[in-house]
């Protein structure tokens, strides 16, 4: 795995960044502080319960941790994965440019995949089309380069409102999904909908219980010092009720992951979010 | 694939930053059989009386009852108290030993809708990580600790 490495890449372009922006320091224009969309329909990111500097930095595209993964998904869009293939080819190859082919797309995923015959997440997507089309092996989920092309191919739908089909032939994941989200599981015999429904706003310890949405995943999660997968926050909270997880990019996950960014519905995509 | 166990351990020990907890001693045993009468459980669970002392260390460890976390409480070492159960400040003098062990115990006996966790009950979990099913968690003696201490809030 080459994480330690990219890693500590990170940590060193980091520093960069933080000593030109120190070095520069243009005081500028301080990023809007865009509170006043929020609410939407009763409905609030994760964004609204941030404090004012980190809500900044969020909106700071250079002050942004997150912003390297998208960087480095930019990278691997125009790059072929593996040359040996046949098929070898880049992303930039079937999609061309990513600002226009894929703008819109992380608003309405999860998404039905008729040829998979079930509802994928971006994630899913993306891997199928490493594999099929670029003859390339899938990502792990979690990893370095599956978060970087997830979030690359979010940021380009930044600020459009989630809107994801839960009709049709997706209705059936979705029903599955909002039945895992208000049954009670773990030793501790908690469902989803008893912090972030019931009791938003209200703290366990220090930690200010939000709505739970994923408007804004891959997420910079300033408790991981890395980026997080909307599924990797559910295993979080899964593991916080001492339930046992589902595996990364399993149908649970994935039906749970369409009804959690359906509640969200209407709210801006804000791809790389920080959380805290 | 050190980088990928780390994300493991990432993953499986974080949530204890917010919500740290640990199995009690004597994991798998049967549970100690008891009766509710009216709002509460009578007779103690052990014959060892509760020790007020260890009950406050062990409502406020984070590793063994982590009330704090959603109770406010009197214990002016901790630092920050969660707010989604009442105070239990003077809860001693509001409820029974009896109703207090049935509140620890089982606290959906009086409120199916609760979200307080049943500490020593074990049936009926869906989706229990495998290193805590079939346990309390407390156990018995800790349980009656627990118990003794808030007696105490008067
Ligand atoms: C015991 C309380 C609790 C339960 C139960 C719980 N969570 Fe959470 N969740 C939290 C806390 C605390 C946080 C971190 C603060 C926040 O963003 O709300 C969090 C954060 C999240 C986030 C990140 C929100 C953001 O803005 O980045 C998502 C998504 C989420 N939870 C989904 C779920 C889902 C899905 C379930 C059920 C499988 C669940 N949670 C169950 C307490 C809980
Ligand atoms: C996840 C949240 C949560 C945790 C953890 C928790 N409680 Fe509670 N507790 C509640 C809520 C909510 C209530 C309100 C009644 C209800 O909903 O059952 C409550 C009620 C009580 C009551 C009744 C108070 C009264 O005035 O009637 C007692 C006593 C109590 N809790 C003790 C404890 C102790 C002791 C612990 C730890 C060993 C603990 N609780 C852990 C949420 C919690």
């Amino acid at each position: 795995m080459r994480r330690p490495r990219l890693g500590s890449t990170m940590r060193t372009l980091m520093l960069a960044i933080a000593c030109i922006a120190a070095a520069t320091s243009v005081p500028a224009a301080a990023p809007t502080d865009d509170l006043a969309r929020y609410p939407v329909s009763g409905r609030r990111s994760g964004y609204t319960y941030l404090s004012p500097e980190t809500r900044a930095q969020q909106k700071d595209e250079f002050a942004n941790p997150g912003m390297l993964w998208v960087e480095q998904g930019e990278r691997l869009w125009s790059l072929v994965p593996d040359k040996s293939k046949a098929q070898a080819q880049s992303c930039v190859g079937c999609h061309g440019d990513a600002a226009k082919s894929m703008r819109g797309v992380a608003a309405r995923y999860p998404a039905f995949d008729r040829g998979e015959g079930h509802v994928v997440s971006l994630e899913h997507r993306i891997n199928a089309c490493r594999v099929k089309k670029q003859g390339a092996t899938p990502f792990a989920w979690e990893s370095q380069g599956l978060l970087a092309m997830t979030a690359y191919v979010s940021r380009q739908s930044l600020d459009m409102p989630v809107s994801v089909k839960v009709t049709g032939p997706a209705a059936r994941s979705f029903e599955r999904g909002r039945t895992a989200y208000y049954q009670r599981r773990g030793q501790l015999d908690m469902a989803c909908a008893h912090c972030h429904e019931e009791r938003t706003g209200a703290r366990l310890r220090a930690e200010v219980i939000s709505q739970g949405q994923i408007n804004g995943h891959p997420v910079y999660r300033q408790l991981w010092q890395t980026m997080g997968s909307a599924q990797r926050m559910f295993a979080w909270c899964n593991d916080a009720v001492r339930a046992d997880p589902y595996a990364y990019g399993s149908q649970e996950y994935t039906d749970l992951e369409l009804f959690v960014k359906w509640r969200g519905r209407g709210l801006p995509v804000e791809t790389p979010a920080i959380r805290r | 694939m050190p980088a990928l166990r780390f994300a493991r351990l990432l993953v499986s020990v974080l949530p204890w930053v917010v919500f740290p907890c640990t199995m009690p001693a004597g994991a798998a045993d049967a549970l100690v059989p008891y009766r509710v009468v009216g709002d509460g459980i009578p007779a103690p669970l052990t014959d060892t009386p509760g020790d007020p002392r260890r009950g406050r260390v062990a409502a406020a460890n984070s590793t063994q009852g982590n009330c704090a976390i959603c109770h406010p409480m009197p214990i002016a070492e901790l630092p920050v108290f969660g707010n989604l159960g009442p105070p239990l400040d003077g809860v001693g003098a509001r409820l029974t030993e009896a109703q207090l062990r049935l509140r620890i115990v089982d606290a959906k006996r009086l409120n199916p809708q609760s979200i307080m966790p049943a500490y020593y009950h074990v049936a009926g979990l869906r989706r229990v990580a495998p290193k805590f099913q079939n346990q309390p968690m407390l156990s018995a003696q800790e349980i009656e600790d627990v118990v003794a201490y808030l007696a105490t809030l008067k």
